[in-house]
């Protein structure tokens, strides 16, 4: 998030798009109900009737993978009526021109055609996030989970650019983040193109930077991703995998592959966990890890906010911390760079060679936390992003000429239904926790595939009968739910439950920039189990 | 800055800000007035009729909506507040199931408070009860139950889910004798829109709102929840070696004192039958248990042989920042390649 949880309740508009918030991060779902009921205009868009429409003021009903032309029409709207902030854009903001070009193509009709929604409600949410300012701006995974997934952050941060809502209190571009600590993740350089804090691996000084503190010789070529560490597992080319507290079985799109590649004799599979979960069953070594009321540490939440875990019991049977089983493995491998005898001490070395956490010790957060950046010791840490100039090489935001592109899969006679994901609030990701929760699992204990009662009178589908959905990837057996929260044409499952595994039929077309599969968009098509 | 506002309680000399009503700057002062249906964090309602107090000698007014104003004089008690509280307090007891024995909230319950404050006597209290009311209990919700004869219908629940959690999944359900709260239509919570969410239960003055199996944790540890990215500030309850109970951290810009189902009622995985517990090594096919030196040894020796491009790692977004750091420390700097990703796109 360029800003911070608490700046919600100073938002008078608040815009939530492709983000089921009360269910995926439910206490800032709460917040922005609360700030719905204090005045604050609630605009969803979603394909899906969720829960945060009961509260909004206009919500509207993009069909899936729209989201580009949705908000390039808005952006088209805003600037047809005048009501950009010139002079925001003028000081602070490069590339307008050609963006403005490229919204030719975002025609009133253009963008009915392809969203679904009317042109007067399109115009009606750019109005009020244009004019009733300061305007938030929420997203998660609807937004990013396309195979056009870049392009639709792209036109989120034009339209936030277009009318100054950034860089701002209680305005800016904020994605919802989904694990407690992805966000930390990704600062740690646990991705292929970056060390910790975004320094890109390709640049000569970052690896000299990077050579010089750990005192080893390191490759300056971009890694796999996810996804594509798989791709070479199951062609070979990767012979040896360590994996830490994931379970791809059930996340990954396209899950069968996944199984398939870990099942590669020629793979020494190290798998590392609270439990023993669908993917580690696949392993060669599982390493039992502590959980985390069983250690130290930080972790990094969705607004940047840097806060402390600790060791509030002992490990359970012999497991380990993470951390102490990596150093572990690093140094009977002979290796020097890993004998840390607490957290605290990583998080030092942490601060040492990632600037954006230069200030960050396990001392300075006890209480509440810092949000980084937070550069020395001094450094307060920062509530927003972008205050006065953008955190670019020049200090502008850019805009970017877009243009629409379709889902990779669409619609037709054989599949005549977008399947889409969503999570429940009941349970976390692929479950492995939460379904060990009686009272969680109680609450929720199966899958259900959610359709409209159109789609179901078509296809002769009963209420709380089994039905089996069927994609290009494969079938799952689910049972289903008639309910007007999907419209025509759109069925919705979560993906917690390893009985029902909606992954398995997803589509892993992926994002060509950020490498996302395209979980929110699969056709499908649904059948009576006879 | 909001201005100070001088005034006395009792004769006592107090400081309160500007807006602050009579009833928060006595308890800021730990000065008690009874109260039941006053909670900080909500808005004002005067409706339990307890928090009378007379300012400058005039007519008695309710503590909680009155402002603090510069050079009151407030009595908490007089003769006249007496007798209002105690036909107040005697009209609740009298409705109430009194087996406090036997009842969850009774180490910290605001009806008892109020009775001790009032010298109501335990026999006078099974005296005064007159109704026997039997209304069923609701046992629904997995992590809490509702025992309606316990309710002082002080309304915190009704505007904690109202103006906390902004949901409205409670109300003020007349049943002709007497008023009860419920779930719109007064069915099960299970069966409402309620998201489990357990700040109701939180709030809840006495036993009616309460959990099913209330801990008593012997201490505490600040720490951040397990699940989602926004990372609610909680304080865990630790009795022995166990993780019994969660409390929201107040003080946490994140939530400041809200938490949702999963970071409240979601922590018994911890001790789950399900944990590894030993480290794993397949043989022949199937898994047997082995010492973490064998382990070691065995993947410095295999990761040795898969240097460079051969070799992938899997971070966690359900790790540390610490973890993560040495993950991908390890496999730049130990392995040679930079082949290490996680869910985050998931
Ligand atoms: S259940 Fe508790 S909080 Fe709700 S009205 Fe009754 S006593 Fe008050
Ligand atoms: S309490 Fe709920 S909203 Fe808060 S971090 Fe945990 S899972 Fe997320």
């Amino acid at each position: 998030m360029t800003n911070s949880i608490k700046e919600i309740d100073g938002a008078k508009t608040i815009f939530v798009i492709g983000a089921n918030t009360t269910n995926a991060h439910p206490v800032i779902g709460q917040r922005m109900r609360r700030a719905a009921q204090n005045g604050a205009i609630l605009l969803v868009a979603n394909p899906k009737e969720i829960d945060l429409v009961r509260v909004a003021h206009t919500f509207i009903q993009p069909k899936p993978g729209s989201d580009t032309a949705l908000l390039m029409g808005m952006c088209r709207y805003i600037l047809d009526k005048d009501l950009q902030d010139q002079a925001f854009i003028d000081e602070h903001c490069e590339n307008f021109d050609e963006f403005k070009a490229s919204l030719d193509a975002f025609t009133p009709e253009f963008v009915e055609e392809i969203t679904g929604v009317p042109w007067e409600q399109v115009a009606k949410v750019a109005h009020t996030y244009a004019t009733n300012k300061p305007a938030a701006l929420f997203y998660a995974m609807g937004i990013t989970q396309h195979s056009h997934g870049t392009d639709n952050v792209m036109a989120v941060a034009n339209l936030a650019l277009l009318t100054g809502n950034i860089g701002k209190e209680s305005t800016g571009v904020n994605p919802l983040r989904g694990q407690n600590n992805v966000q930390g993740a990704c600062d740690m350089g646990g991705l292929p193109n970056v060390y910790p804090g975004y320094q890109n691996v390709t640049i000569p000084e970052n690896k000299a930077k990077f050579e010089k503190a750990w005192g080893k010789l390191m490759s300056d070529k971009v890694g796999l991703t996810h996804t594509e560490i798989f791709d070479a597992i199951y062609e070979g080319k990767v012979t040896a995998l360590y994996m830490v507290g994931e379970n791809p079985l059930l996340t990954e799109a396209n899950a069968k592959h996944v199984r398939e590649a870990l099942e590669n004799p020629d793979l020494f599979f190290v798998a590392q966990d609270i439990f023993l979960s669908e993917t580690a069953q696949l392993a060669d070594v599982v390493l039992p890890a502590a959980s985390f009321a069983e250690k130290d540490g930080a972790i990094t939440n969705t607004e940047r906010r840097v806060q402390r875990i600790r060791k509030a019991i002992p490990p359970r049977g012999d497991s380990k911390p993470d951390w102490w089983i990596t150093s572990q493995i690093a140094q009977k491998m002979g290796e020097h760079g890993f004998d840390f005898s607490a957290p605290s001490e990583i998080m030092d070395e942490i601060a040492s060679v990632t600037p954006i956490y230069g200030g960050i010790s396990h001392e300075r957060i006890e209480e509440v936390g810092l949000q980084w950046p937070c550069r020395d010791e001094n450094d307060p840490g920062t509530q927003y992003l972008h205050k006065g100039k953008f955190a670019r090489p020049n200090g502008k935001g850019q805009f970017v000429p877009l243009e629409y592109k379709q889902s990779a899969e669409i619609v037709d006679a054989e599949y005549p239904l977008i399947l889409t994901t969503d999570r429940s609030l009941y349970h976390y990701h692929s479950a492995t926790m939460t379904r060990r929760v009686a009272g969680l699992e109680e609450l929720d204990s199966n899958e259900w595939l959610k359709l409209s009662p159109a789609d179901a009178d078509q296809f002769g589908i009963e209420d709380g009968e089994w039905v089996e959905v069927y994609s290009r990837r494969g079938k799952v057996k689910v049972r289903a739910q008639v309910t007007d929260v999907c419209p025509t044409g759109v069925c919705s499952m979560t993906f917690h439950f390893h009985e029902s595994p909606t992954n398995e039929i997803t589509n892993p077309a992926l994002d060509p920039v950020a490498k996302i599969p395209e979980t929110k968009v699969t056709a499908v098509r649904v059948e009576k189990v006879s | 800055m909001t201005n100070q506002i001088n005034f006395t309680i009792d004769g006592q000399e107090i400081v309160a800000q500007e807006g602050q009503n009579i009833l928060d700057a006595a308890l800021a002062n730990d000065i008690y007035i009874p109260h039941l249906c006053h909670h900080p964090d909500l808005k004002p309602v005067g409706a339990c009729r307890l928090c009378g107090v007379e300012i400058d000698g005039g007519h008695m007014t309710m503590s909680c909506l009155e402002p603090v104003r510069e050079g009151i004089d407030v009595r908490t008690d007089s003769p006249v507040i007496y007798q209002a509280r105690k036909i107040a307090i005697e009209l609740l007891i009298a409705d109430h199931h009194m087996d406090c024995l036997a009842c969850a909230a009774a180490h910290d319950c605001d009806l008892l408070t109020v009775s001790a404050y009032m010298g109501v006597q335990p026999e006078r209290l099974e005296r005064l009860r007159k109704t026997e009311r039997d209304l069923p209990i609701d046992t629904s919700n997995p992590f809490f139950q509702f025992d309606p004869n316990k309710c002082v219908i002080c309304g915190i629940c009704v505007r904690t889910c109202d103006e906390i959690v902004g949901l409205g999944a409670l109300g003020f359900i007349d049943r002709g004798v007497s008023t009860v709260v419920g779930t719109f239509g007064n069915k099960p919570f299970v069966e409402s829109v309620c998201e489990s969410c357990g700040e109701c239960v939180v709030r809840c003055p006495v036993g009616a709102l309460a959990p099913k199996k209330p801990e008593f944790a012997a201490r505490e540890v600040q720490t951040t929840c397990v699940y989602c990215g926004v990372g609610c500030g909680i304080y865990l309850g630790i009795s022995g070696d166990e993780v019994v109970s969660v409390r929201a951290d107040r003080e946490r810009p994140t939530n400041e004192g809200s938490l949702c189902v999963k970071g409240r009622y979601g922590f018994n995985f911890i001790n789950h039958p399900d944990r590894l517990t030993k480290p794993l090594i397949k043989k022949n096919g199937e898994f047997e248990e082995a010492e973490w030196d064998e382990a070691l040894e065995l993947i410095a020796s295999k990761f040795a042989e898969s240097k460079g491009e051969k070799f992938a790692a899997l971070a966690s977004a359900k790790c540390t920042l610490e973890e993560n750091y040495l993950i991908q420390k390890f496999t730049r700097a130990v392995m040679g390649t930079n082949s290490v990703d996680h869910c985050a796109r998931l």
